[in-house]
């Protein structure tokens, strides 16, 4: 059994006529890092600031170490916030913005200094502490709202999309860096962002949301492999998506009926009425394309476009009902032509039957 | 075209298109101060006007008593009103920062509708209000708050409401500008490092905001040293400052070289005070002003 830390209960949130949380359920493991991904707008800021206490709820609670915490203000509870801004206080230094919190809570001189060399240390921000915000870069000042919040030893500590204003190569190093903070520390992470790349190499568990819900919680592996719906398995693993009608295959698996043809997929602990609509979810890495010679399985269609990017051929494939569906390669060669015949068809234990839930 | 050229010929462009701001100021600012400065140190003409002849009575005359409690009295008067202008327009400007962009708009719009308006016509109506049995006794006697009229009209605290009325906009303003710039995710930051409501106004907003406030005192400060219609109309003769007495010199007594001195003087405080205030308060950034 897990040692729970957080908990939130039924947490509704509105801002005039839009309902932007509509009653949310979470239970956060002690010393996880767990990730709330989804597009803009899905309601993951607000989950945060409501756990910081900087939004109140409208309905539901928060429970935090056992403690109902829901309508306590911001300053009485044991959570930092590092803010997507970074929000420094630019009228202090490095070492005033880092011992902000000790400073209110009364400590001593002496230890809040020491403190704040041990904070500066952790980010690897030596020597900095007499600079003013406006005298670093962004790595460096991001580096900066992270220890001013960890200095606090917060229970919880919540990054509202830290890494966003980072180019790429300060983001893969950061992200690095942020999980082996987390690790040395041992301090829960309730981490924020619309990037799934990030949110599956640096997870516990990813919570997918979408339009003021949970869509799926689990492990990398399973949002990764196993998607619930359409949404998380287009957002998460960028899959294909392809509707038929389920059928009988012979060997355990399912069959999708389609227009193009017939394709197999691994049922798992699902079930699927045959005849009912069937939605597959399919990563275009796993799908197998082959010139049309008559195979028995496979769905058919043409060759419509290749592309090169990332080191991947992405070829899309249109099908009979006109659906694309994108195959991808490693290497830039490929025999197939633009315009040439093909059919598609994948191992059964690839293809994911999903909810489907929509655009 | 050397490079050194070619620079001296962009710095001649450079002073060619800031010439009218130059003529301007001399034209404008520092051709009639030198002149007033000039009258200051001449003699009062026996009928009319001046005549050039070199003399610093001016200045001594000044020293009489009864015109140093002239400067007294405006410096005391400029203090309270910038204090209470401060008290009055800094949570004003703050809170308006606040506000949903609609309302904003809409409070700086009724801010600004009075300034269509002459602020000695707007002085008036302050006559109405305050004289005895006027619209304030009429309200107060009426709810029974006050059995007789208070006779507010020609009483110092009159000439302090004046005072107060005419430049609070300037305050309110300032205040607001540098609020609105105001980044709030900081004092939620604040808040979330664990600041009180009152430690994140204390420890971020008010610091962010001072330089708003620093030049609202400024530009309510200097003004309020020169006002005098406020106190002519609002006051009586019973509150006289240094402005009411130039005028006095200038159109009635036709004093011209006192009045000069004195306008001197005044300008001479109102820098010193200013001076102090900088040195005192440490600004560098006063929102643009100085």
């Amino acid at each position: 059994m897990n040692d729970i830390i957080l908990e939130l209960r039924g947490v509704k949130k509105s801002f005039g006529q839009t309902e932007v949380l509509m009653g949310i359920d979470l239970t956060v493991n002690r010393g996880e890092f767990i990730t709330l991904l989804g597009p803009s707008g899905c309601g993951k800021t607000t989950t945060l600031r409501i756990i910081s206490g900087l939004d109140m709820p409208d309905g539901g609670s928060i429970i935090l170490e056992g403690r109902d915490v829901t309508y306590i203000e911001p300053d009485k509870r044991d959570v930092n916030m590092v803010f997507q801004n970074y929000a420094l206080f630019p009228h202090m230094s490095v070492e005033e913005n880092i011992g902000y919190g000790l400073k209110l809570k009364k400590r001593p001189r002496r230890e809040i200094s020491d403190e704040v060399e041990a904070a500066l240390l952790l980010v690897q921000l030596e020597g900095y502490g007499k600079r003013r915000p406006n005298e670093l870069s962004g790595g460096q000042r991001q580096r900066v709202a992270i220890a001013r919040a960890i200095v606090n030893k917060p229970k919880i500590l919540l990054l509202d999309e830290p890494l966003g204003a980072l180019d790429l190569q300060l983001r893969r190093q950061m992200q690095i860096e942020l999980k082996r903070l987390q690790k040395q520390l041992g301090i829960t992470f309730i981490y924020i962002t619309h990037d799934q790349e990030e949110a599956l190499n640096m997870s516990d568990r990813v919570a997918v949301m979408r339009e003021g819900r949970f869509e799926q919680i689990g492990s990398p592996a399973q949002i990764y492999d196993e998607p619930k719906t359409t949404f998380v398995a287009a957002f998460v693993g960028n899959a294909n998506i392809i509707a038929g009608i389920a059928g009988e295959s012979g060997d355990g698996n399912i069959a999708m009926l389609h227009s193009g043809g017939s394709v197999r997929a691994a049922l798992r602990d699902k079930t699927v009425p045959h005849g009912q609509l069937l939605t597959l979810a399919i990563r275009s890495e796993q799908i197998e394309i082959a010139r049309d010679s008559g195979q028995e399985s496979g769905l058919r269609g043409i060759v419509k476009e290749k592309s090169f990017a990332g080191g991947m051929l992405r070829i899309a494939v249109e099908l009979g009902s006109g659906e694309e569906i994108i195959v991808s390669r490693h290497g830039i060669n490929s025999a197939l032509k633009e315009g040439e015949r093909v059919v598609l068809d994948w191992a059964p234990g690839d293809a994911v039957p999903v909810e489907d839930v929509g655009p | 075209m050397t490079e050194n050229t070619r620079k001296a010929r962009g710095l001649r462009a450079i002073h060619l298109t800031v010439l009218p701001i130059y003529l301007t100021t001399l034209l404008f600012v520092v051709g009639p101060m030198a002149y007033m400065i000039a009258l200051s140190f001449m003699t009062r003409a026996e009928r009319w006007g001046v005549t050039a002849v070199f003399t610093i009575d001016n200045y001594i005359n000044i020293f009489q008593p009864i015109y140093l409690n002239t400067f007294v009295q405006s410096i005391r008067l400029a203090l309270l009103s910038t204090a209470l202008i401060a008290l009055f327009g800094y949570p004003f400007g703050y809170f308006m920062a606040k506000l949903s962009p609609k309302w904003r708009k809409a409070v700086s719009f009724l801010l600004i509708v009075p300034f269509w308006t002459s602020s000695l016509m707007r002085l008036y109506g302050w006559i109405i209000i305050f004289r005895a049995n006027g619209t304030l006794d009429g309200i107060l006697m009426g709810l029974g708050i006050t059995g007789e009229p208070l006779r507010l009209l020609y009483t110092y605290p009159a000439v302090v409401v004046g005072m107060v009325y005419v430049l609070v906009p300037f305050m309110i303003f300032a205040v607001y500008s540098s609020a609105e710039k105001m980044d709030w995710s900081l004092v939620e930051a604040a808040r979330d490092l664990g600041a009180s409501r009152l430690q994140a106004f204390l420890t971020v907003s008010l610091k962010l905001t001072l330089p708003g406030l620093l030049s609202g005192v400024i530009l309510t400060f200097i003004p309020s040293m020169g006002l005098f219609f406020i106190a002519d109309i609002l006051g009586g003769n019973k509150v006289v400052l240094v402005g009411s007495v130039i005028q006095e010199q200038l159109m009635r007594s036709r004093n011209w070289p006192f009045a000069a001195a004195l306008a001197a003087m005044l300008m001479l405080m109102t820098t010193l005070f200013i001076y102090l205030y900088r040195k005192i308060t440490k600004v560098k950034d006063l929102e643009g002003l100085l």
